[in-house]
Protein backbone atom coordinates (compact mmCIF):
# COMPACT_ATOMS: atom_id res chain seq x y z
CA UNK A 1 0.00 0.00 0.00
CA UNK A 2 1.14 3.02 -0.99
CA UNK A 3 2.17 6.21 1.50
CA UNK A 4 -0.65 8.65 0.26
CA UNK A 5 -3.36 5.72 -0.04
CA UNK A 6 -2.92 4.92 4.01
CA UNK A 7 -3.05 8.67 4.48
CA UNK A 8 -6.11 8.78 2.63
CA UNK A 9 -7.77 6.24 4.34
CA UNK A 10 -7.16 7.89 7.96
CA UNK A 11 -8.02 11.30 6.92
CA UNK A 12 -11.36 10.17 5.48
CA UNK A 13 -12.52 7.38 8.58
CA UNK A 14 -10.34 8.88 11.45
CA UNK A 15 -10.03 12.41 11.17
CA UNK A 16 -12.15 14.02 14.67
CA UNK A 17 -14.70 16.48 13.66
CA UNK A 18 -16.16 19.23 15.22
CA UNK A 19 -17.41 22.02 13.01
CA UNK A 20 -21.14 21.57 13.57
CA UNK A 21 -21.70 25.11 13.72
CA UNK A 22 -24.62 25.72 15.72
CA UNK A 23 -22.54 24.57 19.02
CA UNK A 24 -19.70 26.87 18.46
CA UNK A 25 -20.10 30.64 20.01
CA UNK A 26 -19.58 32.87 16.72
CA UNK A 27 -17.19 35.82 17.44
CA UNK A 28 -18.82 38.45 15.46
CA UNK A 29 -15.98 38.60 12.34
CA UNK A 30 -17.91 35.42 11.79
CA UNK A 31 -20.91 36.56 11.20
CA UNK A 32 -19.38 39.53 9.06
CA UNK A 33 -17.97 37.18 6.91
CA UNK A 34 -21.59 34.90 6.94
CA UNK A 35 -22.54 38.26 5.48
CA UNK A 36 -19.88 38.53 2.69
CA UNK A 37 -20.99 35.39 1.41
CA UNK A 38 -24.97 36.10 1.45
CA UNK A 39 -24.25 39.65 -0.12
CA UNK A 40 -22.27 38.00 -2.61
CA UNK A 41 -25.08 35.46 -3.28
CA UNK A 42 -27.39 38.23 -3.60
CA UNK A 43 -25.62 39.90 -6.45
CA UNK A 44 -25.52 37.03 -8.03
CA UNK A 45 -29.18 36.98 -8.36
CA UNK A 46 -29.17 41.08 -8.70
CA UNK A 47 -26.90 40.91 -11.66
CA UNK A 48 -29.75 39.87 -13.57
CA UNK A 49 -31.60 43.08 -12.34
CA UNK A 50 -28.69 45.04 -13.36
CA UNK A 51 -28.20 43.77 -16.54
CA UNK A 52 -31.90 44.15 -17.61
CA UNK A 53 -31.94 47.85 -16.59
CA UNK A 54 -28.68 48.21 -18.52
CA UNK A 55 -30.44 46.54 -21.40
CA UNK A 56 -33.75 49.09 -21.04
CA UNK A 57 -31.49 51.88 -20.62
CA UNK A 58 -28.98 51.64 -24.01
CA UNK A 59 -31.89 49.85 -26.22
CA UNK A 60 -33.64 53.29 -26.97
CA UNK A 61 -34.14 56.55 -26.11
CA UNK A 62 -37.89 55.37 -25.42
CA UNK A 63 -36.59 52.59 -23.05
CA UNK A 64 -33.82 54.81 -21.32
CA UNK A 65 -37.38 57.03 -20.36
CA UNK A 66 -39.23 53.75 -19.45
CA UNK A 67 -36.39 52.44 -17.08
CA UNK A 68 -37.04 55.81 -15.30
CA UNK A 69 -40.32 55.82 -14.88
CA UNK A 70 -39.89 52.27 -13.95
CA UNK A 71 -37.28 53.11 -11.20
CA UNK A 72 -39.86 55.47 -9.37
CA UNK A 73 -42.36 52.39 -8.66
CA UNK A 74 -41.15 51.63 -4.95
CA UNK A 75 -40.47 47.89 -5.46
CA UNK A 76 -38.01 48.47 -7.94
CA UNK A 77 -36.61 51.11 -5.51
CA UNK A 78 -36.18 48.44 -3.44
CA UNK A 79 -34.93 45.91 -5.13
CA UNK A 80 -32.61 48.35 -6.25
CA UNK A 81 -31.87 49.99 -2.67
CA UNK A 82 -31.03 46.23 -1.91
CA UNK A 83 -28.86 45.18 -4.31
CA UNK A 84 -26.56 48.52 -3.75
CA UNK A 85 -26.72 47.51 -0.03
CA UNK A 86 -25.05 44.06 -1.20
CA UNK A 87 -22.87 45.86 -3.09
CA UNK A 88 -21.79 48.13 -0.36
CA UNK A 89 -21.64 45.43 1.99
CA UNK A 90 -19.47 42.92 -0.14
CA UNK A 91 -17.26 45.73 -1.51
CA UNK A 92 -15.94 47.00 2.05
CA UNK A 93 -16.23 43.37 3.51
CA UNK A 94 -14.10 42.42 0.40
CA UNK A 95 -11.61 45.07 0.93
CA UNK A 96 -10.90 43.98 4.19
CA UNK A 97 -10.58 40.43 3.31
CA UNK A 98 -7.78 41.83 1.01
CA UNK A 99 -6.04 44.03 3.85
CA UNK A 100 -6.33 40.75 5.88
CA UNK A 101 -4.29 39.26 2.94
CA UNK A 102 -1.34 41.33 3.79
CA UNK A 103 -2.04 40.73 6.93
CA UNK A 104 -3.58 43.51 8.43
CA UNK A 105 -6.03 43.30 11.18
CA UNK A 106 -6.03 39.40 11.13
CA UNK A 107 -5.37 39.44 15.17
CA UNK A 108 -7.81 38.44 17.39
CA UNK A 109 -8.36 42.07 18.58
CA UNK A 110 -7.81 43.75 15.65
CA UNK A 111 -9.94 41.07 13.51
CA UNK A 112 -12.85 41.96 16.00
CA UNK A 113 -11.70 45.98 15.48
CA UNK A 114 -11.88 45.18 11.57
CA UNK A 115 -15.73 43.29 11.74
CA UNK A 116 -16.77 46.44 14.07
CA UNK A 117 -15.29 49.07 11.48
CA UNK A 118 -16.91 46.98 8.36
CA UNK A 119 -20.69 46.66 9.39
CA UNK A 120 -20.46 50.73 10.94
CA UNK A 121 -18.87 51.76 7.66
CA UNK A 122 -21.47 49.91 5.84
CA UNK A 123 -24.36 50.39 7.84
CA UNK A 124 -23.86 54.27 6.96
CA UNK A 125 -23.45 54.11 3.20
CA UNK A 126 -26.27 51.66 2.95
CA UNK A 127 -28.45 54.60 4.90
CA UNK A 128 -26.82 57.10 2.48
CA UNK A 129 -27.58 54.47 -0.82
CA UNK A 130 -31.12 54.62 0.57
CA UNK A 131 -31.65 58.41 0.78
CA UNK A 132 -29.95 58.34 -2.83
CA UNK A 133 -32.81 56.04 -4.04
CA UNK A 134 -35.53 57.33 -2.63
CA UNK B 1 -6.61 12.22 -1.35
CA UNK B 2 -8.27 14.35 -3.94
CA UNK B 3 -11.83 14.69 -4.52
CA UNK B 4 -12.91 17.39 -5.95
CA UNK B 5 -12.63 18.39 -9.43
CA UNK B 6 -15.33 20.74 -9.64
CA UNK B 7 -13.00 23.90 -8.70
CA UNK B 8 -12.26 25.77 -11.23
CA UNK B 9 -8.65 26.24 -11.64
CA UNK B 10 -7.88 22.42 -9.94
CA UNK B 11 -5.49 24.68 -7.48
CA UNK B 12 -6.97 26.46 -4.60
CA UNK B 13 -3.65 28.50 -5.28
CA UNK B 14 -5.13 29.92 -8.47
CA UNK B 15 -8.27 30.14 -7.70
CA UNK B 16 -7.70 32.44 -4.40
CA UNK B 17 -5.37 34.47 -6.77
CA UNK B 18 -8.10 34.51 -9.45
CA UNK B 19 -10.76 35.68 -6.76
CA UNK B 20 -8.52 38.98 -5.76
CA UNK B 21 -7.68 39.81 -8.98
CA UNK B 22 -11.29 40.11 -10.18
CA UNK B 23 -12.46 41.54 -7.47
CA UNK B 24 -10.01 44.57 -7.86
CA UNK B 25 -11.82 45.11 -11.15
CA UNK B 26 -15.35 44.63 -9.70
CA UNK B 27 -14.38 46.95 -7.39
CA UNK B 28 -12.71 49.76 -9.72
CA UNK B 29 -15.64 48.72 -12.13
CA UNK B 30 -18.32 49.37 -9.40
CA UNK B 31 -17.06 52.58 -8.02
CA UNK B 32 -16.26 54.01 -11.03
CA UNK B 33 -20.03 53.89 -12.45
CA UNK B 34 -21.93 54.19 -9.27
CA UNK B 35 -19.49 57.26 -8.51
CA UNK B 36 -20.89 58.43 -12.72
CA UNK B 37 -24.32 58.19 -11.40
CA UNK B 38 -23.73 60.47 -8.11
CA UNK B 39 -21.91 62.98 -10.22
CA UNK B 40 -24.70 63.07 -12.81
CA UNK B 41 -27.97 63.42 -11.25
CA UNK B 42 -30.64 63.81 -13.82
CA UNK B 43 -28.81 62.08 -16.69
CA UNK B 44 -30.01 61.81 -20.18
CA UNK B 45 -30.07 59.33 -22.72
CA UNK B 46 -27.69 60.49 -25.32
CA UNK B 47 -24.63 61.23 -23.07
CA UNK B 48 -25.26 57.32 -21.35
CA UNK B 49 -25.41 56.10 -24.27
CA UNK B 50 -22.29 57.91 -24.96
CA UNK B 51 -20.43 56.72 -22.71
CA UNK B 52 -21.73 53.02 -23.61
CA UNK B 53 -20.24 53.88 -27.19
CA UNK B 54 -16.68 54.44 -25.82
CA UNK B 55 -14.66 52.02 -27.00
CA UNK B 56 -12.14 52.07 -23.59
CA UNK B 57 -15.91 51.40 -21.82
CA UNK B 58 -17.05 48.77 -23.74
CA UNK B 59 -13.42 46.71 -22.89
CA UNK B 60 -14.33 47.81 -19.16
CA UNK B 61 -17.64 46.53 -19.20
CA UNK B 62 -16.38 43.46 -20.75
CA UNK B 63 -13.44 43.06 -18.47
CA UNK B 64 -16.34 43.46 -15.44
CA UNK B 65 -18.45 40.77 -17.45
CA UNK B 66 -15.90 38.17 -17.51
CA UNK B 67 -14.38 39.25 -13.60
CA UNK B 68 -17.83 37.80 -12.09
CA UNK B 69 -17.82 35.00 -14.25
CA UNK B 70 -14.64 33.66 -12.46
CA UNK B 71 -15.28 35.70 -9.01
CA UNK B 72 -19.24 34.28 -8.80
CA UNK B 73 -18.07 30.68 -9.73
CA UNK B 74 -15.37 30.62 -7.51
CA UNK B 75 -17.96 32.03 -5.12
CA UNK B 76 -20.72 29.76 -5.57
CA UNK B 77 -18.32 26.44 -5.81
CA UNK B 78 -16.94 27.04 -2.32
CA UNK B 79 -20.37 27.90 -0.60
CA UNK B 80 -22.07 25.17 -2.15
CA UNK B 81 -19.16 22.73 -1.49
CA UNK B 82 -19.10 24.28 2.13
CA UNK B 83 -22.79 23.92 3.01
CA UNK B 84 -23.81 21.35 0.12
CA UNK B 85 -21.71 18.67 1.79
CA UNK B 86 -21.85 14.99 2.77
CA UNK B 87 -22.48 16.20 6.58
CA UNK B 88 -25.44 17.89 5.78
CA UNK B 89 -26.96 15.59 2.86
CA UNK B 90 -25.20 12.67 3.56
CA UNK B 91 -22.98 10.48 1.05
CA UNK B 92 -25.14 11.24 -2.44
CA UNK B 93 -24.89 15.34 -1.47
CA UNK B 94 -23.13 15.70 -5.04
CA UNK B 95 -26.40 15.03 -6.62
CA UNK B 96 -27.74 18.24 -5.19
CA UNK B 97 -24.24 19.90 -5.16
CA UNK B 98 -23.47 19.69 -8.80
CA UNK B 99 -27.19 20.28 -10.67
CA UNK B 100 -26.79 23.60 -8.47
CA UNK B 101 -23.47 24.20 -9.74
CA UNK B 102 -24.17 23.99 -13.71
CA UNK B 103 -27.34 26.14 -13.16
CA UNK B 104 -24.49 29.18 -11.48
CA UNK B 105 -22.13 28.56 -14.51
CA UNK B 106 -25.06 28.53 -17.12
CA UNK B 107 -26.77 31.53 -15.18
CA UNK B 108 -23.19 33.17 -15.68
CA UNK B 109 -22.20 32.15 -18.87
CA UNK B 110 -25.34 33.82 -20.04
CA UNK B 111 -25.20 36.73 -18.40
CA UNK B 112 -21.67 37.41 -20.02
CA UNK B 113 -23.44 36.59 -23.63
CA UNK B 114 -26.56 38.88 -22.28
CA UNK B 115 -23.93 41.96 -21.59
CA UNK B 116 -21.89 41.25 -24.84
CA UNK B 117 -25.14 41.48 -26.71
CA UNK B 118 -26.36 44.70 -24.66
CA UNK B 119 -23.16 46.36 -25.02
CA UNK B 120 -22.84 46.09 -29.11
CA UNK B 121 -26.62 45.86 -29.70
CA UNK B 122 -27.50 42.98 -31.17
Amino acid sequence: MYASERWGKRVNSKRPVNLDITTIKLPLPAYTSILHRISGVLLFIGLGFLLYGLELSLASEESFGALKVLLTAPLAKFINWGILSALIYHLIAGLKHLLMDVDVGDGKESGSLGAIITLVLSIVLIILAGVWVW
Amino acid sequence: MVTNITNLSRSGLYDWMLQRLTAVVLGAYSVFLLGYLVVNPGLQFDQWAGLFDETWMRIFTLLALISILAHAWIGMWTITTDYLNDRAFGTRSVLIRFPLQVVCFIALFSYVIWGVQILWGL
